[in-house]
């Protein structure tokens, strides 16, 4: 097995340097009826190049050169070349989490840099090291928030990503944690107000809402912050589109934020890995689920960077931790950490500007020929197409083009018949757009 | 003597905030082929004007800043990375190839099954090897982490006992289990109850027998346990458990041990998460990201998180979504893909030859190590030892050593430390797993700096509890981290000092 680094030689040297007879003596703790016998049913050995004919053959049973016109929670961006360059580098592709922090200053570094952009970006005061993903990201948002105020109660959008909210419903809803559901104004996609008013109570302890929405409408965060905050209950805002922090106005009056930076820099990669990430306010640190990095000094007064403030986790707390998490998507966040480099101050919002025009071009020519739906909406490189026909015969039909259509919505807001949401980034060109729009009509 | 590592120029590199300004760049975007807009047309109020500090820096800057960056990190690539629990194995380059073809790396969630087969049928594949692996009935991939594969397999235990109209109330956890366990039950709702180890460090049949009743959902084991020992009366645990009703789980963290040897579907374990990123080698990447899927008996299926694989009539491949009985989703879209990849990449590269072949190596190299340190350093616990072997620091207290200065020191010798005080049983732990990667050589310069850090002990205890001696920065102030704690960067923050003192470089003129 080309992996392992042993001649049988070797082998036979160490077993009788260690005094036993054979390997089997060290599984003889194992009870001779469980010990397997057999060679196991997987494939057998293969060489580098049948694994890699292997999965080419996978790959080209999937999809490949379509353009496409999903978003929902997965945004199809270009990922600059030196981000893969930079991630292989084995120092950072095979290092264990920075618990040793004399030999682990690069990646405790990176993570501290990507700490500060995230706060930058979301204009919170604080991040951590990453979550899973912005679906688990949401659901600890809101754990925190009960952490905090001592209630038990949360207000959700429905406008929140769906899969977001099934992940938020498993967390919470065998721990005596009563969710409630706010729906959505017909005129602009967002958070309806008056629902939330009567939705809150003194047992609120959050509302949970995303924005740029699940239908692409950006929410008045402010508004939404001030009629929450009367009631002594917490905002959360999750922000699936990381991207939308290049144009549009960061959440400033949030509690806690959870995003999901997989636009910056991370493959669709059929859905993960991502990296999600929460942001706060300062004086919620001590109840921050995750890994943090905190600058220090060595015994030399060197600058340096640690994991800090370990007593919030697992390892330390155990069952009194502030959530279970251990393994989080360091690289995954390095990626992001990269990109934002690349493009930075300048390029996020030019790149902003660019998902911001060509969204608005695809949904006015979209509008000229069927019904975009919200249209008081502020949106960002998202919108909803309604259509009379099924949107699965519509992207049946694109597909024939090598177009990969909007998602129906059929499945999860029923109430809006045949409706898809739409995504253009800065890689879908005008050509696709009119193709697109002309392919849908045939 | 230390003859793993000499000292070599190391670059200096502040953050990267210190050399953004105005005007530089790293991007260039193609022409706009759409009409102009206005931002604040368009968005109103919502219209940001300014992102801050966000960096400015040219592409050249950013490649020197992470490769310098990456330099002072310590890596599998680099030697020997023995942190106990952790089994931190070669990761194949192979594995990052394959996963970035176009059609797996580029692949959208939501694209249409029918041109998602490809990617559906790698699951499905891994789904199989994966089962047949542990010896369990079915599988989910959608958990993204150990911790979170826990905390699915403890819901699937409670959905279980809820389908017979109690979800009961405790899990019993051994004192000597990962913080993550104990964590996970309480998420889940369940109030934990502490098994005691007993003289050998393992479980304690009768003292378990004692503990299970009918409000017991189950147990949280590690088999082989964080004492790197095979718990022998496993089929006594799993009896006393199901008498009662209760459930086993078994923490796969070691499973490294296993593979290719035993199966624990076969000796009783009705669920367990599986760590992608440690047994199957798929990479840490610095803390992430991992994979934990969720092996179960056809007791549980059916509250397996949805999607769930499925093959259609027509045999393609899809995901079902009804599925009432579902302990719902535990993560948006279906789990780290990626990580699935390679995890499939490794077990083709190994066959069922190799996995047996890896097992056995992971297991006589940590017994290598037992045979040749055993006497230098304390062995609590005599029982044999699987793929991992831990000591106590009780020979070197005694000169005012700690495993943790031990730990140190080893750094200078050009190792990665083992895990330190851990497990929770064996006060001043040093916990030593070295995995099938590493070559008789390399064991061998990792046993003769332990044995030359051992006389340091005697000879010089100064020169081990101040260690290391030799790294960028050393001793880091870790309480006044936490005391006042710094988590960004801020412009108006005093000149830092960025350059490394130590070692001293001596200047030529």
């Amino acid at each position: 097995m080309r992996y392992l680094p042993k001649s049988p030689a070797d082998r036979e040297l160490m077993l009788s340097e260690i005094g036993v007879h054979s390997i089997d003596d060290f599984f003889k703790a194992i009870p001779g009826e469980y010990r397997l016998n057999r060679d196991l049913k997987v494939p057998r050995q293969m060489a580098e190049s049948e694994i890699i004919d292997y999965f080419r053959e996978r790959s080209q049973e999937n999809a490949a050169g379509y353009a496409v016109f999903l978003g929902a929670g997965a945004y199809h961006h270009y990922r600059p070349v030196i981000i893969d360059a930079l991630v292989q580098r084995g120092e950072f592709l095979t290092s264990y989490t920075p618990y040793q922090a004399e030999i682990s200053q690069g990646t405790l570094q990176a993570i501290f840099e990507f700490q500060t952009m995230i706060c930058e970006l979301t204009a919170m005061e604080i991040a951590n090291a990453s979550m899973y993903d912005g679906s688990t990201g949401a659901a600890e948002a809101i754990l925190m928030a009960m952490r905090i105020t001592g209630r038990h109660e949360s207000v959700i959008a429905r406008t929140v990503h769906p899969e977001y909210r099934e992940v938020i419903h498993t967390y919470l809803h065998h721990r005596d944690m009563p969710m409630r559901f706010v729906g959505y104004r017909e005129d602009s996609g967002a958070i309806n107000l008056e629902e939330l008013e009567r939705a809150l109570s003194d047992q609120t302890a959050c509302v949970l809402i995303q924005s740029p929405n699940f239908f692409g409408s950006v929410e008045d965060v402010d508004a939404i912050a001030a009629m929450v905050h009367r009631r002594g209950a917490l905002l959360v805002v999750s922000i699936s589109e990381a991207l939308s922090l290049g144009i549009v106005k960061p959440p400033v009056e949030a509690d806690i934020v959870s995003l999901e930076a997989q636009s910056f820099g991370v493959p669709l990669g059929f859905g993960g890995p991502y990296d999600g990430v929460l942001a706060a306010k300062e004086k919620y640190v001590r109840q921050m689920p995750g890994r943090l990095v905190g600058e220090t000094k060595d015994k030399n007064g060197t600058r340096g960077y640690v994991l800090t403030l370990s007593t919030r986790e697992q390892h330390i707390r155990r069952e009194k931790a502030t959530s279970n998490i251990c393994t989080n998507q360091a690289l995954v966040a390095l990626m992001s950490t990269i990109y934002m480099n690349v493009y930075g101050r300048e390029g996020l919002r030019d790149l902003a500007k660019q998902n911001l025009a060509k969204a608005n071009y695809a949904a006015t020519q979209f509008g000229k020929k069927g019904k975009v739906l919200f249209p008081k909406a502020k949106r960002f490189n998202e919108f909803v197409v309604q259509s009379k026909e099924d949107p699965h015969a519509i992207n049946d039909r694109l597909l024939e083009k090598r177009i990969i259509g909007g998602l129906s919505l059929r499945k999860f807001y029923p109430e809006l018949g045949n409706a898809a949401l739409w995504c253009c980034t800065e890689m879908n060109t005008r050509d696709q757009i009119d193709l697109a729009i002309e392919a849908m009509q045939a | 003597m230390i003859r793993k590592v000499s000292r070599h120029v190391n670059q200096n590199e502040g953050l990267i905030f210190e050399k953004s300004s105005p005007g530089k760049k790293a991007y260039k975007l193609p022409p706009l082929d759409v009409p102009e807009i206005d931002p604040e047309k368009l968005l109103g109020a919502h219209a940001r004007e300014d992102l801050g500090l966000m960096p400015e820096v040219s592409e050249i800057e950013i490649i020197r800043h992470f490769t310098r960056l990456s330099t002072w990190n310590y890596a599998i690539d680099l030697g020997m990375y023995p942190l106990g629990s952790c089994t931190m194995k070669y990761n194949a380059r192979v594995n990052e190839f394959v996963a970035r073809l176009e059609g797996l790396g580029n692949a959208h969630p939501y694209q249409p099954e029918k041109i998602s087969q490809g990617a559906l049928r790698i699951i499905k594949t891994l789904q199989e090897c994966l089962c047949e692996i542990t010896g369990m009935d079915t599988i989910t991939l959608q958990p993204a982490a150990g911790a979170h594969g826990e905390f699915t397999g403890i819901l699937l235990i409670r959905a279980y006992h809820e389908s017979r109209g109690n979800p009961r109330r405790k899990i019993i956890i051994p004192d000597s289990a990962h913080g993550t366990n104990p964590a996970t039950a309480a998420i889940c709702g369940y109030e934990i109850i502490n098994l005691k180890s007993n003289s050998e460090g393992m479980v304690d049949a009768s003292l378990l027998a004692s503990l299970v009743d009918e409000n017991v959902a189950g147990m949280m084991l590690t088999n082989p346990s964080t004492i790197g020992v095979f718990e022998k009366e496993i089929h006594r645990i799993a009896d006393v458990l199901h008498d009662k009703g209760a459930l086993l789980y078994m923490d796969g963290a070691n499973m490294n041990a296993l593979v290719g040897k035993t199966r624990p579907g076969d000796f009783g374990v009705d669920v367990m998460h599986l760590n992608l990123h440690k047994t199957f080698s798929t990479p840490h990447g610095g803390g992430g990201p991992g994979s934990g899927p969720v092996a179960c008996k056809k007791i549980m299926e059916r509250f397996l998180p949805t999607p769930v694989l499925t093959t259609r009539t027509d045999g393609k491949l899809g995901f079902e979504y009804n599925r009432p009985q579902s302990i719902g989703r535990v993560r948006a879209f279906y789990g780290n893909f990626g990580m699935f990849v390679r995890a499939l990449a490794y077990i083709l590269a190994n066959g069922p030859d190799g996995l047996r072949q890896t097992t056995e190596d992971a297991v006589l190299n940590a017994n290598y190590i037992r045979k040749k340190l055993d006497g230098i350093y304390d062995l609590p616990y005599k029982t044999g030892s699987m793929h991992e072997v831990i000591f106590s620091d009780r020979l070197q207290t005694q000169n005012g050593v700690k495993t943790g200065d031990i730990a140190k020191r080893l750094i200078d010798y050009g190792f990665h430390p083992y895990t330190t005080s851990f497990p929770l049983i064996v006060p001043g732990a040093l916990m030593i797993e070295p995995t099938e990667s590493e070559s008789k050589e390399e064991l061998d310069l990792f046993i003769e700096a332990m044995k030359s850090i051992a006389r340091e002990v005697q000879d010089d205890p100064q020169l081990v509890v101040s260690a290391p001696h030799n790294t960028r920065v050393a001793r880091m102030d870790e309480t006044g981290a936490a005391r006042k704690p710094i988590l960004r960067w801020k412009p108006e923050q005093k000149e830092q000092p960025v350059v490394a003192t130590k070692p001293e470089l001596v200047e030529t003129r």
